[in-house]
């Protein structure tokens, strides 16, 4: 099968900067893949190449078997929703509107449906609207274009919890009714997190992870207690973060734990709690992302 | 994600919650199962990831595909389920409930006294 998205060895340079370091990633038509990562890590410097909005420095990206750059064919069955995307000085009607020209599957009834839904103000200049208001307007033509790909980067800036979850909702339903080929950015891990199928995490340019969603769940455990026992527990298992506190311990055990592994934990009095897709990418892409307060009150 | 946070895969999850309302009677035998579309609504998922929760329950014969229409809950599986539970009850149940009430220093008499207790509370049958 070809892969719906396919680079090789991509690279992109800005002054002596390296924003993409030899990237090569296969993304399989018809899954919803998590592209995670720290703020500058790359995420959006990949999407805007394989939109071909912007030119690698090496390496090459296809698009459905063919590259992207200029080429209209791949454009028409691919739709790009980033954060903060400016439009021309419009109406929403109107940006909607020319939207639907442009997508040869674009449907008119999720798109009025989810205007209704976001409450979008149709005779309203684009730029005159919250910044909340904007996503939800990229998210309109994300989904009503159903196209076969589907690249969101950040897609619900300022936009409400409500509105986030209509967001996912609604995407699910499109995707399990459309399917289509859908990478998605996102800081909100933990919200999103029963969307993918696959994760991506890039961190400084290059990919760190690159694996099934399902494999991430259990792949690391905190496991906390007395300091004694949980040395005891950890001894001789890969740990990736220790943190303690008076006689307690906490301590983050890579690699999953069978019945044998949680029967003696609970001997030695120790809680387990199962990292959460977000704490292992916090783990994975390289320092702490937590705010200072999170990290000065562990 | 409509309540789905422990340790384990998404779809073990999705299997488990099926496999608990087919034992629980709430699912009965040859009545249809969620689509996996349905499932991924309600939970929130990926459907692949509902949909492989649905193809455990098949691999194990709990449930069954009637082409075209969907998948239905097996004959036997509810009777099955609760055999296997029966089985599993002491080890998940009543070893962890015996070691810690030795930590606690209750004895066997000072156990078999709070579970009477517990049961008459619940109103439930005298063993």
């Amino acid at each position: 099968m070809t892969p719906a998205i396919s680079a090789a060895g991509l690279t992109r340079r800005y002054r002596g900067q390296l924003a993409l370091d030899h990237v090569s990633l296969d993304i399989e038509p018809g899954s919803i893949t998590g592209l995670l990562g720290r703020n500058g890590a790359g995420k959006t410097t990949f999407m805007r190449i394989v939109a071909g909005h912007e030119f690698a420095s090496a390496g090459r990206v296809t698009v459905l078997g063919a590259s992207p750059v200029e080429n209209e064919t791949v454009l028409r069955q691919m739709v790009f929703v980033r954060e903060d995307q400016s439009y021309p000085d419009l109406r929403v009607r109107q940006v909607v509107q020319a939207a639907s020209w442009f997508y040869p599957n674009w449907s008119h009834d999720l798109a009025d449906a989810l205007l209704g839904e976001f409450n979008l103000p149709l005779n309203r200049k684009v730029k005159k609207l919250s910044r909340g208001m904007r996503s939800a307007v990229g998210n309109v033509i994300g989904l009503a274009a159903r196209a076969e790909v589907t690249l969101f980067d950040e897609p619900y800036a300022g936009l409400d919890p409500v509105s986030r979850q209509l967001f996912y909702d609604r995407l699910l339903a499109e995707y399990a009714e459309h399917p289509r080929t859908v990478l998605l950015s996102t800081h909100l891990i933990d919200e999103a997190a029963g969307l993918f199928e696959r994760v991506v995490v890039i961190d400084r340019g290059r990919i760190v992870l690159n694996t099934a969603a399902d494999d991430l769940r259990g792949a690391a455990t905190s496991v906390s207690g007395p300091a004694i026992a949980v040395a005891e527990f950890t001894a001789g298992r890969p740990v990736w973060d220790r943190r303690r506190i008076a006689t307690q311990e906490s301590a983050v055990v890579a690699g999953t734990l069978d019945e044998t592994d949680r029967a003696r934990a609970a001997a030695l009095h120790l809680h387990l709690e199962p990292l959460t897709l977000q704490q292992v990418v916090v783990q994975v892409a390289g320092a702490p992302a937590a705010s200072p307060q999170e990290r000065t009150s562990a | 994600m409509a309540g789905l946070d422990e340790g384990a895969p998404l779809f073990v999850q999705i299997a488990g919650r099926l496999a608990d309302e087919i034992a629980d009677g709430g699912l009965a035998e040859g009545g249809q199962v969620p689509s996996t579309n349905e499932l991924a609504a309600y939970y929130r998922i990926n459907p692949a990831t509902a949909a492989k929760g649905i193809a455990m329950l098949a691999d194990d014969g709990l449930v069954e595909k009637r082409r075209g229409i969907g998948m239905f809950v097996a004959a036997g599986a509810r009777a099955r389920l609760l055999a296997e539970r029966r089985k599993r009850f002491a080890e998940r149940y009543v070893e962890p409930l015996v070691a810690e009430a030795g930590r606690l220093g209750i004895d066997t008499d000072g156990l078999v006294a709070l579970i009477r207790e517990s049961s008459n509370g619940q109103g439930g049958t005298t063993i």
